[in-house]
């Protein structure tokens, strides 16, 4: 299992939280159709490093990104989303 | 080629068995082929067989990065079905079904195909219902289906817990007899020799890492065995669609996941016929050698790894015992995990791309062994006449834009919550 630090709570086991989906895969509200279907439909996947949303469902409940590589499970950063990792 | 037969076995059997010859060729690859598959399990070895037996194709190369059927064709749960509840899944995996039926015989080689039958356990009133549901369906397209009372599946299977203090109480099942299980080498190792002895160079250790392109057109891959040319190129790569499809600059509706399953040390025959359970997604059998093969959900996450979360098997196992008590005293011997291709409405995708002369056979999620046979059929009509089998128009990678997805379980473009 993963272990993910969640920039609220510290280090935390992977059961606890529940993965969303890429970054580039979130829609913008003024997205237009062509733009909203890549985004909900296609991703990169790539055999490497990806950015993703993450959420801490079981602990603090709060979302976050984490870079990480896919084929090693090599987590190379990890930053708030949200009004909370507003300054 | 020469046939498989007893009567081959016993004459061999007076000269020690030495008469036994390699199954396929180890061929150098040429520099053009007229069309060339990429990825060599079983769905592109059965591809490569029908374009050389259905429509006489003869230069054909099959490109295998590391062994062939050592991807998701040799990490699977080896379940054959056509119990599904669309009609365009109906009619593709049917007529898979009807294909593995003979595939031993139109093969000359034991892909140990099963029909033990294939159960739905229903938990609930509302799980009947939609089992029920399930199988008039299968009926109205002309798939057997039987649904089954709490005694029918109690004689069938009779070590389910059917107390009405089970942890997941059973009230009944959905049958199709047809169903079971096959060998899963032995379906790569037969199209392999099948295709081999109609001309087919299947080349391993070969990793495609590019395309070589002129204009919109594919003309050829580079590989780490040089450049090769080819009239049309077919990925079919299952896991790694992503990945290939992304070197000719491709994104895919799919994303890959990990799908684990794990077997237990033989034992005599306890489990009769493949016992699946959609409510808890946990499916049981017992292999031909007596092991208890049990499979889960996928890890719900993106992952190219190939080895699982203990997490993700703990909860196939717990749903296992909870289902079949008596497998509590087995040990577990074996894991395995595949990378799937996860696509965004549970179907897969079998046509042509936005490149010329490349096409796309992938986003099987985790139920392409079943469909090996037809995967490779309307597979190899599309490559062969550049147009889509019947069987496959409704499986166009297009179809997400135009609306025209084919969700079974209706939950979205989201293959992580599928």
């Amino acid at each position: 299992m993963m272990q993910f630090t969640c920039p609220h709570c510290g280090p935390r086991d992977q059961a606890e939280f529940i993965y969303e989906r890429t970054v580039d895969a979130v829609v913008s509200l003024d997205a237009a159709p062509e733009e909203a279907m890549k985004s909900l439909f296609t991703r990169n996947n790539p055999r490497g490093v990806d950015e993703e949303i993450w959420r801490h469902t079981y602990g603090c409940r709060a979302w976050m990104v984490i870079a990480r590589n896919r084929v090693t499970n090599e987590i190379s950063a990890t930053r708030a989303v949200g009004p909370e990792a507003l300054p | 080629m020469s046939q498989y037969s007893a009567f081959g076995l016993l004459r061999g059997a007076l000269n020690g068995q030495k008469h036994w010859q390699p199954a396929w060729r180890d061929p150098e690859p040429k520099s053009h082929y007229d069309i060339i598959i990429i990825g060599g399990g079983g769905h592109g070895l059965a591809t490569a067989y029908y374009l050389a037996k259905v429509h006489g194709l003869k230069n054909i190369a099959v490109l295998e990065k590391g062994w062939i059927g050592g991807g998701n064709t040799g990490r699977n749960t080896t379940i054959v079905r056509s119990n599904y509840r669309l009609k365009p899944l109906h009619d593709l995996f049917e007529f898979g079904l009807k294909m593995w039926e003979h595939l031993s015989d139109e093969l000359n080689y034991n892909v140990m195909f099963s029909p033990r039958g294939a159960m739905f356990l229903g938990h609930s009133d509302a799980d009947m219902t939609k089992l029920a549901e399930r199988g008039d369906a299968m009926r109205c397209d002309g798939i057997d289906a039987d649904l089954m009372t709490r005694d029918e599946v109690r004689k069938l299977e009779p070590l389910l817990d059917m107390s009405r203090s089970a942890r997941f109480p059973i009230e009944g099942g959905l049958i199709q007899r047809r169903g079971g299980t096959a060998r899963h080498d032995a379906v790569a190792w037969g199209y392999a020799r099948g295709a081999d002895s109609l001309g087919v160079d299947i080349i391993q250790k070969c990793e495609v890492t590019g395309f070589v392109r002129d204009g919109d057109a594919v003309v050829g891959v580079e590989t780490t065995r040089g450049r090769i040319n080819a009239g049309r190129v077919g990925i079919c790569v299952a896991g790694h669609s992503g990945h290939v499809a992304g070197l000719a600059g491709l994104k895919l509706p799919v994303e890959s996941q990990t799908l684990q399953a794990m077997v237990t040390e033989g034992v005599k025959p306890m489990i009769n016929s493949v016992i699946m359970s959609q409510s808890l997604h946990c499916y049981i059998s017992q292999s031909d050698k007596g092991g208890i093969v049990f499979g889960g959900d996928p890890d719900n996450w993106p992952s190219y790894a190939q080895s699982g979360n203990p997490m993700v098997m703990e909860r196939a196992v717990a749903q296992g015992l909870a289902l079949v008590p008596a497998l509590s005293r087995l040990r577990m011997v074996r894991t395995w995990s595949g990378v799937t291709d996860m696509s965004f409405d549970g179907a897969p995708i079998i046509g042509e791309t936005p490149m010329k002369n490349l096409f796309l056979n992938g986003g099987w999620c985790y139920g392409g062994f079943k469909a090996t046979p037809a995967s490779g059929w309307t597979y190899a009509h599309t490559l062969a006449t550049g147009k889509a089998h019947a069987l496959n128009a409704p499986f166009a990678l297009d179809r997400f834009e135009r609306g025209a997805t084919i969700d079974e379980t209706g939950s979205g473009p989201m293959p992580n919550s599928r």
